[in-house]
């Protein structure tokens, strides 16, 4: 669409900045202002320069922590967008199970993450959950709460719970976006159930799959809650993710300057992903 | 293979609905029947932890308090995008990409760094405690999610109508009212849900900016499980009361979800 360059426009955005400003950047202006500093308490103030960045940057926690968090970003991407696409591909494309569908699998996106996590925390139980005692009858030693390698697969299978249905409804919509002619085309061609997916569904495809991965991909790196609550990142540090490791510094420990500095370095990797992001959605928009 | 193929769907569902329905069944059960033995369905059939939640103030003013600053953010967000989002699909303006990208960036700032922050600014205010600041805070990622999801949906409305309008006599206000907001109807559904659904879901921020006053159900339910020892089937049935609002607005929005997680651009 061709804009007309119009500068008063500006005022119409002036809510808008004026409440998102408010929220971002007075938080964030503090929060650099801590990163600075050293504080023995009573409000008193020393100017610290680039110190905390520097401890924070060579801390063996600080990299172990980012380390996990890849390690978990990593796995739930290679499950979830494969798995996502496949339950879209099978999904009925018209008559009433449609919207069975669509509302069942909505459903785990609308609920509270910490509630997310409770249920996942009962559900996954040894003694008493049905997940945890499924796995134990079946001959598995199975207990989240002292394994870490059992932690990190109820973790992993609470977030393919969680969130997979977003792959699935983005995908779903990107396929019923395609028309009957370009199957009907294949079908003359006898083209293979490969070559279906390959040349034709796929490229439809790509626009919603590129904001699905770099969705799931931002949303869990910024997961907080549900593992929280789950696992509250043990047993001992084994399912500690960034943001777990921060708030446990911030507001545990109350170290503000390391905690500070450890949110800048955090944000700024979250805001390189999104130049990503904001880069590969608008550079499809001008294509189209 | 393509008659089977609807087992995948199937089995998909199956998946999501068995822990939700494990907390259902905790939730119809007595905290004997939960601890001391293993049933696949309650065999002592019990509402009584529901009545629990329903005549406890404590428990039932934390589902208000959800609802209250859940609505008092939709309207905030939504009312606030409109004017936004059409500036952006409407015109060019100076620094335009730039303020739509910082408006992204917000979107995706991990809540976990602004806690303390946030917690200070708001006690500076004087808003500590009020559904007004939780209100406030989730504004910081359901504002740009809402310019961003109105903003596609404005773009798919032809500029010819917006001319001919103007044309016709109608004045700006006028013409948004009652020609522009009914044909973009649809999307400002789609806003409000996810203004509505990312506040609802959202834990960090509220409890942190909460102590009594404006509590939500979700830190309620924290809080007890902490307190009162282990009542799992009291924690059940708040959890599943948790989802009722959330399975109610889906059933409105289900065939323009995956358009609003797109942002408006599938």
């Amino acid at each position: 669409m061709n804009k007309t360059w119009n500068n008063r426009a500006w005022f119409m955005v002036l809510p808008v900045l004026a409440l998102v400003a408010f929220n971002a950047v007075i938080p964030l202006m503090t929060v650099v202002n801590y990163s600075v500093q050293e504080t023995f308490g009573n409000n008193i103030f020393f100017f610290e320069g680039v110190k905390w960045f520097q401890e924070v940057l060579h801390s063996e926690r600080f990299h172990a922590a980012l380390l996990r968090q890849l390690a978990f970003t990593g796995t739930i991407l290679l499950i979830e967008i494969p798995l996502g696409v496949a339950i879209a591909l099978t999904m009925p494309r018209q008559g009433p199970w449609v919207s069975v569908c669509l509302v069942l699998m909505a459903l785990p996106l609308l609920i509270p993450w910490n509630v997310v996590g409770a249920i996942w925390n009962i559900f996954a139980l040894p003694d008493i959950g049905l997940l945890g005692r499924t796995l134990n009858g079946m001959g598995f030693d199975y207990n989240y709460t002292r394994q870490p390698f059992a932690a990190w697969f109820t973790l992993i299978l609470m977030d393919v719970w969680h969130w997979t249905s977003l792959v699935v409804l983005l995908a779903y919509a990107g396929l019923s976006s395609i028309a009957e002619p370009y199957y009907q085309a294949a079908r003359i061609d006898s083209a293979s159930r490969w070559a279906v997916f390959r040349y034709i569904q796929l490229p439809k495809m790509k626009r919603v799959l590129t904001i699905a991965v770099l969705l799931r991909f931002m949303d869990s790196f910024m997961i907080y809650t549900e593992p929280f609550v789950l696992t509250g990142g043990g047993p001992g540090n084994s399912t500690t993710l960034l943001s777990i490791d921060l708030v446990k510094i911030a507001l545990g420990q109350f170290d503000l300057g390391p905690a500070a500095a450890m949110s800048i370095i955090y944000f700024l990797i979250v805001l390189l992903l999104s130049w990503v992001f904001y880069t590969l959605t608008m550079r499809d928009e001008d294509q189209s | 293979m393509k008659r089977l193929s609807w087992l995948v769907p199937a089995f998909y569902i199956f998946f999501l609905m068995l822990p939700i329905y494990w907390l259902l069944n905790m939730s119809f059960k007595t905290t004997n029947e939960i601890l001391g033995s293993f049933t696949l369905w309650p065999v002592n059939f019990t509402v009584e932890n529901y009545v629990a939640i329903f005549t406890d103030p404590t428990w039932y003013n934390g589902y208000i308090n959800s609802l209250a600053y859940v609505s008092i953010n939709t309207v905030i967000s939504v009312s606030a995008a409109l004017p936004a989002a059409y500036a952006f699909s409407r015109y060019r303006f100076l620094g335009d990409k730039h303020l739509f990208f910082w408006l992204l960036t917000n979107r995706m700032a991990p809540p976990a760094v602004f806690a303390l922050p946030f917690f200070q600014l708001y006690s500076a205010m004087n808003l500590f405690d009020t559904y007004i600041a939780v209100a406030l805070a989730h504004c910081l990622f359901n504002i740009p999610l809402a310019v961003w999801i109105l903003e596609g949906f404005m773009s798919g409305v032809p500029k010819e109508i917006d001319e001919t309008a103007y044309i016709d006599g109608y004045s700006f206000s006028r013409f948004f009212v009652k020609i522009f907001m009914p044909l973009i109807a649809s999307g400002i559904g789609v806003a409000a849900f996810f203004c509505f659904m990312f506040s609802w879901v959202e834990l960090l921020l509220a409890k942190t900016l909460t102590s009594v006053a404006a509590k939500p159900i979700a830190a309620v339910m924290t809080r007890t499980a902490s307190t009162s020892g282990y009542e799992l089937g009291l924690l059940a049935a708040a959890g599943a009361l948790t989802i009722i609002p959330g399975a109610v607005v889906i059933y409105f929005v289900r065939n323009y979800i995956a358009k609003g997680f797109a942002l408006g651009r599938v």
